[in-house]
């Protein structure tokens, strides 16, 4: 099985994510983090597409990349898995620079594109038969298929799957050399509701093995619910990287106080609403505050803030692998 | 950095599967999906032997010289092109397909070494090709007559100029491959630079023929040293005399045919990618 199974006992629960990068008992120097992203850009002619990105992925995480449609996730994704060079920055992904990496670093890694394709005129279990020729380490074909949930199109023509079995399938090549570190691009973009539930528990399962899981998405639902870690990512730069309920910290602190007076409805904005209560009771001790609400923003428009507000004046230092997840 | 250096797998991976391994599986794949394609085996199959019939029945017992049957001076023409259509043709064009759905990009992440991709191309190439002029020579034996050499001499011409010429073509369709950008502009463009090579080399239109500058610059290209090859193999040998220099020029064909060949496993190697867009 995975061989990093071994290594790390499978961890329930988010608070997981406070276990120290480097498991005890094991040399730092060999267990440097999985990805370690410097200062990387990327420009396409005058477009610059990542720029200036930063970024840790620990062993053994689910790690997501977030943001909208065009900011620079799987331009990352594929500059990390060795599929496009840099223009500036250092990469080092389990401990190799990908621009150069050996065959052998490629056996380790598992990647599931947007847009690869494995033929059209094979069945699903000839198609897996075929590739298990390029690994090192190959999982049976029989478990894969049902792992991924194609038991019933085992022998189905992969051009007369539907979208979602295809991404299912893609899934299952990217998994089947046993990866150490699994790049997932938009996994379940296209998916029906079910499909995207299915793919979580797939995830799920190979994380708890062991393996390190770096996935890129839009969805906000998907980054919360599978991943250890979120980086948020605009216009090509790291605004915020955090686990999903400690997103915007920032945005969260603050408070919208709301109220009637006078027949006007009043609204503010503040880090300590608290003290503003006690100012409104006191003023009104023998009525009621008419209209009185104290909420704070939810994730959902906590990230919809963060990719509102992009940084214009330099990248925003998210201070991970640093120790602090702020 | 010196951390990353040292960086080992947990528990000894062994090391992926060599390029050889992965290429006789890519082969059994190759043939697996041209099998399944019916437009290409058809077209594989049935484009030389259509033209046979054609030139069987616009030209019939006609002599092209001396002694040498229109049917045998043509067969030699539709079998190198007949390998230039399997090799250079079906390779070029299916490589950019490939391209565009993704399956490259796919072979790019398993990190797939670019001979084993090629090694693929070629065995599916030779064995096509095989087969192509196996029925294309069984037709023109059977069907016109055509008398087939019976010396081993001839059989073994026949064998390195169709060796060398599919070699060749597999590399070139390789090589043109990244030029050609879409799958749309490689099934043009490719077919169509294909049909004019066959005007200028004397595969429609006998060789000797045609305008002087047409030769010259058919003998720029291997199909043309093919056709003389081919024509070397099934025409007798006083027919030599019609050639531009009075012999077969064996030792010729076989130089610019390896130059192609080492000339694209160079451009191959320099220029092959999986992926069509910018790195």
């Amino acid at each position: 099985m995975n061989t990093s199974a071994a290594f790390r006992a499978p961890v329930g629960g988010r608070d997981r994510v406070a276990e120290p990068a480097h498991p005890p008992g094991v040399p730092a120097l060999r267990r440097g983090p999985a990805v370690r992203v410097r200062g990387l850009v990327k420009r396409y002619g005058m477009r610059t597409v990542v720029d200036g990105v930063d970024l840790d992925v620990r062993r053994g995480e689910c790690f997501a990349l977030l943001g909208p449609n065009g900011a620079g996730k799987t331009t990352t994704v594929e500059i990390m898995a060795g599929l496009r060079r840099r223009d500036a920055g250092e990469v080092t992904v389990l401990g190799e620079d990908p621009a150069v990496a050996s065959r052998r670093w490629r056996d380790r890694i598992g990647v599931v594109g947007q847009r690869t394709s494995a033929g059209d005129a094979l069945t699903v279990a000839e198609t897996i038969a075929h590739y298990a020729h390029y690994h090192a380490l190959v999982r049976d074909g029989a478990e894969l298929v049902d792992a991924v949930g194609l038991t019933g199109t085992a022998h189905t023509r992969v051009d007369r799957l539907s979208g979602g079995q295809r991404r299912r399938l893609e899934v299952a090549l990217g998994v089947q050399g046993q990866p150490e570190l699994l790049f997932l691009d938009e996994p379940t973009t296209g998916l029906d509701p079910a499909a995207r539930r299915q793919f979580w528990t797939l995830v799920e399962e190979l994380r708890n093995a062991g393996t390190t899981v770096l996935l890129t998405t839009h969805y906000l639902d998907e980054a919360a619910h599978l991943a250890d870690r979120v980086g948020v990512i605009v216009n090509g730069r790291l605004v915020e990287v955090a686990p999903p309920d400690r997103l915007g910290a920032r945005l969260r602190r603050e408070a919208t106080v709301r109220w009637t007076e006078d027949g006007m409805q009043r609204e503010v904005v503040t880090p300590t609403p608290a003290a503003l209560l006690r100012r409104l009771l006191a003023a009104a001790t023998e009525t009621e505050v008419p209209g009185l609400t104290v909420t704070r923003p939810g994730l959902e428009e906590v990230y919809l803030r963060l990719i509102a507000t992009t940084p214009t004046p330099g990248p925003v230092r998210s201070g991970i692998g640093r120790g602090d997840s702020r | 950095m010196t951390a990353a250096a040292t960086d080992e797998p947990v528990g000894r991976r062994p090391a992926p599967p060599s390029a050889a391994r992965i290429g006789r599986a890519r082969v059994g794949l190759e043939l697996r999906l041209f099998r399944r394609d019916p437009g290409q085996v058809a077209f594989s199959f049935a484009y030389p032997v259509v033209m046979l019939v054609i030139f069987g029945s616009i030209f019939g017992e006609e002599e092209v010289a001396p002694g040498v049957g229109s049917h045998q001076y043509f067969l030699a023409g539709i079998a190198a092109t007949g390998v230039m259509l399997t090799s250079f043709q079906s390779v070029g064009t299916a490589i950019a397909e490939e391209r565009e759905r993704g399956d490259l990009l796919r072979l790019q992440t398993l990190g797939t070494p670019a001979l084993a991709y090629a090694i693929g191309k070629a065995g599916q190439v030779v064995v096509a090709t095989a087969a192509q002029l196996t029925l294309l020579l069984g037709v023109a034996a059977l069907a016109y007559d055509v008398p087939l050499p019976e010396d081993a001499g001839r059989w073994a011409t026949f064998a390195w100029v169709v060796l060398l010429g599919m070699l060749a073509g597999t590399v070139l369709g390789i090589a043109v491959s990244s030029f050609v950008g879409s799958a749309r502009a490689a099934g043009a463009g490719i077919p169509g630079f294909a049909v004019v090579l066959q005007f200028f080399s004397g595969v429609f239109i006998v060789f000797s023929e045609l305008p002087g500058w047409m030769q010259q610059v058919a003998a720029v290209f291997p199909l043309k040293w093919m056709t003389q090859g081919m024509r070397s193999v099934f025409l007798p040998d006083d027919a030599a005399a019609i050639e531009p220099t009075g012999t077969w020029d064996h030792g010729s064909t076989a130089l610019v045919l390896a130059a192609w060949l080492v000339a694209g496993v160079l451009v191959c190697v320099r220029t092959f990618h999986w992926r069509g867009d910018d790195r």
